[in-house]
């Protein structure tokens, strides 16, 4: 939130006192994308985004469809000083929170990666070249970031170049998708996706917006701001169903998923739900051989930023226990507005071991980096 | 599992059309000749597939034909099946499916016309839903006021998924008709199929399609929020009719969370989005997405933070249950009470001024 926060007190600002943390969202940016990400596009691609730009299903140039809050949806304390945009320097980023919050682990997730470009082409070499970037600006620089491979997964066959290109380099601990694909992410389109990731032993995260060019809701595009934002967790159920309905789980069965940055209290109601609906048409799915509940259970993971927030501790508690402590793993969101601060998280009372998992271990599980 | 009492107030049964054939003395020269000569088809949706598992629950199908389309046998395994005082009707015939708004206009008042003929006027413990169509809120608030008259017509009707969210100004002259007229607005699943059923595109499967409604209930609940319905018309209700439940609390939650984050954006919203869902939202039992558990059931309810949002349900003749198994395991017999009689006498004004 854009407001003034509190003058830190010194002890909170020693990080040797706090909980080492795993952030499973944080966005980084180039400060210019002629002079940090052209160096890794071919020739062709930098005279093409020169003429027409990053086209994507959406209505503006630039910007998104909705405008944000607050410019690039930024904290106000985020930019750079001396200039530059919100999470653009590795330096500053860790600082300005990767030491101040104590963050051992750092999960890059770039977004305007090429993902979602209406030419499939110019998608994966731009997703080539911010992968690239990544390594060069940020995972070689500070040993406690980790990379995202960006993939162009509307075309599955350039999809899999990437991940075999990237696949056992320890910069990257998973591969990148968003959210709203222009199909649902069961369909068979993406399962060379699934299959490959599988194969390479690598998670895959899958974040809130997207460019699939259908309506954010099933009745049409909404109003507002905070429809666009809320309506993430409902293209996340409808992620999710579409992943275990269409059998990919079974097709896949290494596959591991995260759901970022869309919510997590939504899980439980939709597993019990499409639990209800699977028992009276087991006919209609005879490739979903066990009951979807047990498929989230073994393969969805969920990043918890913006955090659930109900009057009630308890309620949430009930939630966090019916999903499973050992499938939530804590993000910020750096640089976003939204940022989850974690020694302010409304967490309800748990052991220190659930704790601590909850901030460090399960991301370190996930990625196989305890 | 916990008793329906008898008396029970039974918020969501489906009436089907059989016909068109049957619909026919119901629409004026000209629309009855269209029909005739154009050999419209049945409107049937894609939403209830005819022969599906969760159209018809096995004990309530005929051995030929739809089910939910004879009166006698929805008083024997409805109405007397579980000993309710009141059941108030939805009619799916696909009205709202429709591209021609004249058309849907004629099919509109047909349906109602003929709700009232045959099924009202030959059963006292029954009311309906006015079916509008929403392709034109003008014609849809002229066919509520047609009908308000009747007492027996107790709510407006419309589908999840229309042309636009339901939140959007374009649709408020039927709410400001339904608030005129002290008529919730019935929001039940189903598509106009003007857009994919997911936010990411269409889904392969039928069961999918069912689960999917509920993700529309929420981003419905959103827009009818956000949009501001509930400031413009402070009297009115709406009903969420087979929608599911469980979603409701986190879903309020979110959007709880990004209105303390983004009211800015929309300020004639003031107060936390479920406190107006405890105001202005009730939603139907069954289907029931609930958890196994009924410990888990009884901590889910909790998160609702009212007795006073759910209402019975039996969607007959959809198969959500099996037997009397109308409620699930974990809900009090206080609040089945409430469930049952309290809160849909307390929804529909209406239904206390047609019973002694």
């Amino acid at each position: 939130m854009n407001v003034k926060t509190e003058t830190r007190t010194p002890t909170s600002a020693d990080p040797s006192v706090k909980l080492a943390i795993a952030d499973c969202d944080i966005h980084p940016s180039p400060k210019s994308v002629e002079k940090e990400i052209y160096p890794y596009l071919e020739e062709r691609w930098r005279k093409h985004n020169d003429i027409y730009g990053l086209i994507l299903r959406q209505p503006y140039q630039s910007g998104p469809a909705y405008p944000k809050g607050q410019p690039d949806a930024a904290r106000r304390d985020a930019y750079v000083p001396g200039g530059g945009r919100p999470g653009s320097d590795v330096k500053y980023m860790g600082t300005h929170h990767l030491d101040e919050h104590n963050v051992q682990l750092g999960v890059l997730n770039p977004l305007r990666s090429g993902q979602g470009l209406q030419n499939v082409d110019f998608a994966a070499a731009y997703c080539r070249a911010v992968n690239d970037w990544q390594i060069s600006h940020w995972t070689s620089q500070d040993a406690r970031l980790k990379g995202s491979v960006c993939l162009p997964y509307e075309d599955a066959a350039l999809s899999v170049e990437e991940i075999e290109r990237r696949a056992g380099d320890p910069n990257f601990v998973q591969a990148f998708m968003l959210i709203r694909t222009s199909e649902p992410m069961g369909q068979r389109r993406y399962w060379p996706i699934y299959d490959a990731l599988a194969a390479a032993n690598m998670p895959l995260a899958v974040h809130a917006f997207g460019f699939g060019g259908t309506p954010s809701t099933s009745s049409g595009w909404p109003s507002y701001y905070i429809e666009d934002m809320v309506a993430h967790a409902q293209s996340a159920q409808s992620m999710v169903m579409s992943l275990v309905m269409e059998g990919v789980f079974e097709r896949a069965p290494g596959l591991k998923v995260v759901v970022v940055e869309a919510g997590f209290a939504w899980l439980p109601p939709l597993a019990w739900r499409l639990d209800r609906i699977w028992e009276k048409n087991r006919a209609e799915l005879p490739h979903v051989k066990r009951p979807p509940s047990e498929y989230i259970r073994d393969h969805i993971w969920l990043t918890t930023q913006p955090f659930e927030e109900p009057d009630r501790r308890s309620h949430l508690k009930d939630t966090m226990e019916w999903i499973g402590w050992d499938k939530l793993l804590f993000a910020t969101d750096y640089p976003h507005w939204d940022f989850d601060d974690p020694a302010r998280l409304p967490l309800p009372k748990v052991d220190k071991a659930t704790r601590e998992n909850f901030f460090l271990g399960n991301a370190l599980d996930l990625y196989g980096l305890r | 599992m916990p008793a329906v009492a008898p008396g029970a107030i039974d918020c969501d049964l489906h009436p089907a059309v059989p016909n068109v054939k049957a619909l026919l003395p119901y629409f004026d020269d000209h629309w009855r000749d269209m029909i005739v000569q154009r050999g419209v088809h049945e409107l049937d949706s894609i939403s209830y597939p005819n022969n599906a598992p969760m159209t018809a629950r096995p004990d309530w199908k005929p051995e030929t034909g739809k089910a939910g389309v004879d009166l006698d046998r929805l008083r024997a395994e409805a109405l007397d099946g579980f000993q309710t005082s009141l059941a108030i009707c939805n009619c799916l015939y696909g009205v709202q499916l429709l591209y021609t708004e004249d058309m849907a206009y004629a099919y509109a008042r047909a349906v109602n016309d003929w709700m009232a003929a045959e099924w009202l006027d030959k059963e006292p413990r029954l009311r309906a839903s006015i079916v509008i169509p929403p392709q034109n809120p003008e014609y849809a608030a002229a066919e509520i006021d047609r009908l308000a008259g009747d007492k027996r017509f107790v709510q407006v009707l419309m589908l999840v998924m229309d042309e636009m969210p339901l939140g959007r100004r374009r649709y408020w002259p039927i709410y400001k008709a339904a608030e005129r007229h002290g008529l919730p607005i019935g929001i039940h699943a189903g598509s106009a199929y003007r857009h994919p059923t997911t936010p990411v595109g269409w889904p392969s499967y039928h069961a999918e399609d069912s689960a999917a409604q509920a993700q529309a209930f929420q981003t419905t609940l959103s827009s009818l929020m956000t949009e501001g319905v509930f400031a413009e018309f402070p009297e009115l209700k709406v009903v969420l009719l087979e929608s599911g439940f469980a979603w409701l609390p986190s879903h309020m939650w979110r959007l709880g969370k990004f209105w303390r984050g983004l009211r800015m954006e929309i300020p004639w919203v003031d107060r936390h989005p479920m406190e107006i869902a405890k105001e202005h939202v009730r939603l139907t039992i069954n289907p029931r997405d609930v958890p196994p558990s009924a410990e888990a059931v009884e901590r889910l309810m909790n998160h609702f933070e009212s007795d006073e949002m759910l209402l019975f349900s039996t969607d007959y003749p959809h198969w959500q249950f099996d037997g009397d198994d109308a409620l699930p395991d974990g809900i009090s017999p206080a609040l089945a009470q409430k469930i049952c009689q309290d809160n849909p006498l307390a929804t529909y004004p209406r239904l206390k001024e047609t019973v002694s």
